[in-house]
């Protein structure tokens, strides 16, 4: 299944892309997916701790099942306001 | 980037590039039920971690944020009797001290009006995918918000 990622802030630096296409497996979820962001760009590595997850504009837990379509996102701390 | 801004009938959520029109916010949450408007405006600041800052600049993850505003606004109207309320951000470059976020409710008495805007800018800055980089007077900049880890930064080149 094919899956949107975006970053930002931060993760968006580090990684040095904004948005990309990954092929994951059938029943893949959101910790597979970090964790095949993290083995191409192992900086991130250090910002495992503080950086959240959304699926389709919601935050979801890192072991959200996701689906074919979905548009995840790396959100690292925020800072609004 | 574009500007989005939904207007329904008793809320006003918007991200804008531009000056936010304080009080054409002002305007949307007066209404004649109303005994009381709290407004809450957050300004850029001219220094942060004891270094002077030039300029702010902020990015969104636009749908999903202000998805959450909506959200925020719902779960506020659950809350409190609001009549009327209203989320304003700014994005990009935002010079130091101009507003960069607006929050505003009406209602019938003064104190859920206090505690509606409170709660909406405190959870706001918690959970709306929003994020503030700060460009330091000696050139280098970096994403504020990251101060429990290690702090990232580099030399701005301008680009």
């Amino acid at each position: 299944m094919r899956i949107r990622l975006k970053l930002f802030s931060v993760a968006k630096d580090i990684a040095g892309f904004d948005e990309q296409m990954f092929e994951l497996a059938q029943n893949a979820d959101t910790s597979l997916l970090l964790q095949r962001l993290i083995e191409a760009h192992p900086a991130l590595a250090d910002w495992k701790g503080t950086l959240r997850m959304a699926v389709n504009w919601e935050y979801a837990t890192h072991s959200h099942k996701l689906k074919d379509g979905d548009e995840v996102a790396i959100i690292p701390p925020v800072s609004g306001g | 980037m574009r500007n989005q801004s939904e207007h329904r009938k008793t809320e006003m959520i918007a991200l804008t590039l531009n000056v936010i029109d304080i009080k054409a916010v002002l305007d949307y949450v007066t209404t004649e039920g109303s005994g009381g408007i709290d407004i809450f405006v957050g300004t850029t600041r001219n220094h942060s971690d004891g270094k002077t800052v030039t300029l702010l600049e902020y990015e969104a993850y636009e749908p999903m944020a202000l998805s959450i505003m909506e959200q925020l606004i719902v779960e506020a109207k659950r809350r409190w009797p609001l009549n009327r309320a209203a989320l304003v951000h700014r994005l990009g470059r935002v010079p130091v001290g101009e507003a960069s976020v607006v929050v505003a409710v009406s209602a019938a008495h003064r104190s859920e009006a206090f505690e509606a805007c409170r709660f909406l800018i405190d959870t706001l800055k918690k959970e709306a995918p929003i994020w503030k980089r700060e460009h330091f007077s000696d050139g280098s900049a970096e994403w504020s918000g990251n101060n429990t880890q290690k702090a990232f930064s580099r030399t701005d080149h301008g680009t």
